[in-house]
């Protein structure tokens, strides 16, 4: 589904991400994991087209889609669950839900998704006409995935969903990307929570320096001595 | 008693205008970050679109409406043409480029048409006053407040209502997840444009029927007026801008009805002190735009 092949992202003179290569199959989990200023974002915002690849190629479903703008992208199906959540505060939630499927169903059919939502997310509905500002942390994290769903993205690229979320909400959030997984959806996952990362996934990296250290099925790497003694310390 | 009345409505009239001039310049600046020092420029565009449509013995109602076309589509063309080349560039360049978009603007009509003003002949029902029984006011002071009122309430319901309304309002919060949803920021950009030369198109008719002549500097003063106002509510602040714009037409029509005439020369300076008293006592404005944090 996505392939991406010498990717390299440039903030000035710092290089963020130097030649990653990764590929995402339809329906599986890729879990990028590393420290802070691997490459992870930068990795996620570049394939969304929010920063430019200073080279390398993206592909989706066989089509080279290097350089393309962050709406064409969303346009062809690419969703991003951005990095600390980024729910528009003055806007309320029912606001913030239909304006992520704007560009992507009719008004009717956009309502009809986002009761679809509601009905999933009881805590949307009761908070329908409230400033998304107002919302807790967790409750903002299920905005910005249900505001993501409205697109009906094909591929998900999630940037630490569970930063920041209390522990019972952190379990919540893994459990419900592995439903994404389960309904069909492709699931590209930046997350800092190693342990639960890799009980979801299907397959991980490791970035070191914007380059993949290690790669591997989700069980391999927990099993690896290296991401043990960095991550999974016991 | 009736003089309070008639300069309560005065002052009701011109800062609606500027109220309106404001708004334009906050719509475009809460999404780019743009101050569009070109504003009052639309403004000028309209109002000769008016003087030629009525020199040409166009109807009223279509000369007006030409001039809100033409006002709407300049400020689309300035975009376009101008802001859209250094769209992501630092406040100080955009503000500079939009003093050239300006100049070249001036330039253009005082080469082109003439440096003096040019009359626009209005029906005279436009210019008739009105006795409302308490006080006698210009007919154009109660249209004014009509259209600014009206062009008011059609904004925040488009704000409100329409799915380009909340896309624009979510742009003035985070421009870059607005596109995540596959909203085309050129599209939002374009459109917070055409508002704000709209708004200025309104305040352009309403400026022309007030004076009766066009002049290639017609637009500075108001929109310089505007500018304060804008800051005066909250610099991006929807809002403020239009509350900003009501008090500064408010504070100057006051002034120049109620001030001694020994103190008249130095009304501009009262009124500016009085502001920047205000901003004292409100540093970010009377309606500050809400901070929103980004990561």
């Amino acid at each position: 589904m996505l392939d991406v092949a010498g990717l390299r992202v440039r903030y000035g003179p710092v290089e963020a991400v130097r030649g990653l290569d990764l590929f995402v199959a339809p329906g599986e989990i890729v879990a990028l994991l590393g420290p802070n200023g691997a490459g992870k974002s930068s990795t996620l915002n570049a394939v969304a087209g929010l920063v430019p690849a200073a080279a390398g190629r993206v592909t989706l479903d066989g089509a080279d889609v290097t350089g393309l703008s962050a709406e064409a992208l969303a346009r062809r199906g690419v969703g991003l669950v951005p990095e600390g959540r980024r729910v528009f505060s003055g806007l309320t939630v029912a606001e913030n839900l239909a304006l992520g499927g704007a560009a992507h169903a009719a008004p009717a059919e956009r309502r009809a998704r986002a009761r679809a939502l509601e009905a999933r997310f009881p805590i949307l509905a009761e908070r329908r006409d409230q400033r998304a500002g107002l919302l807790s942390g967790g409750e903002q994290q299920m905005l910005a995935i249900a505001r993501a769903l409205m697109a009906r993205p094909r591929l998900l690229l999630m940037d630490e969903p569970s930063l920041g979320l209390a522990p019972q909400m952190v379990e919540r959030v893994f459990d419900l990307i592995a439903e994404l997984r389960d309904e069909g959806i492709t699931i590209l996952l930046v997350e800092q929570n190693v342990p639960m990362s890799l009980e979801i996934a299907d397959r991980a990296l490791v970035l070191a320096n914007g380059r993949a250290a290690l790669a591997g099925s989700a069980d391999e790497l927990a099993a690896s001595d290296a991401v043990r003694d960095a991550y999974l310390a016991v | 008693m009736d003089t309070l009345i008639q300069q309560s409505i005065n002052a009701l009239s011109l800062g609606g205008i500027y109220a309106l001039l404001s708004l334009g310049l906050a719509v475009v600046f809460s999404i780019v970050r743009l101050i569009n020092f070109a504003h009052g420029e639309i403004m000028t565009v309209a109002g000769y679109a008016i003087w030629f449509a009525l020199a040409v013995s166009a109807p009223v109602p279509a000369a007006i409406l030409s001039g809100l076309i033409i006002a709407a589509l300049a400020a689309v063309a300035m975009e376009r043409t101008a802001f859209r080349a250094m769209r992501g560039a630092d406040v100080t360049t955009l503000l500079i480029t939009s003093f050239a978009v300006s100049e070249i603007i001036k330039v253009l009509f005082q080469n082109g048409i003439s440096a003096r003003p040019v009359p626009v002949i209005l029906p005279g029902w436009l210019t008739a006053t009105v006795d409302l029984g308490v006080a006698r006011v210009g007919m154009i002071s109660i249209i004014s407040i009509v259209a600014v009122t009206a062009s008011l309430l059609a904004l925040g319901f488009f704000l409100r209502r329409a799915t380009l309304g909340l896309a624009m309002r979510a742009a003035a919060e985070d421009f870059a997840v607005v596109r995540l949803m596959g909203v085309r920021a050129n599209h939002v950009v374009a459109l917070a444009f055409a508002i704000s030369g709209l708004l200025a198109g309104v305040a352009a008719v309403l400026w022309v029927a007030q004076r009766g002549s066009v002049d290639p500097l017609m637009g500075a003063t108001p929109v310089l007026k505007a500018f304060i106002a804008t800051v005066l509510g909250g610099l991006g602040s929807l809002p403020g801008a239009v509350l900003g714009g009501f008090v500064v037409g408010i504070v100057e029509v006051f002034l120049q009805a109620f001030l001694p005439e020994a103190a008249q020369p130095f009304r501009e300076a009262i009124s500016l002190s009085l502001i920047i008293a205000l901003l004292v006592w409100r540093p970010n404005g009377l309606l500050p735009a809400p901070v929103t944090a980004r990561s």
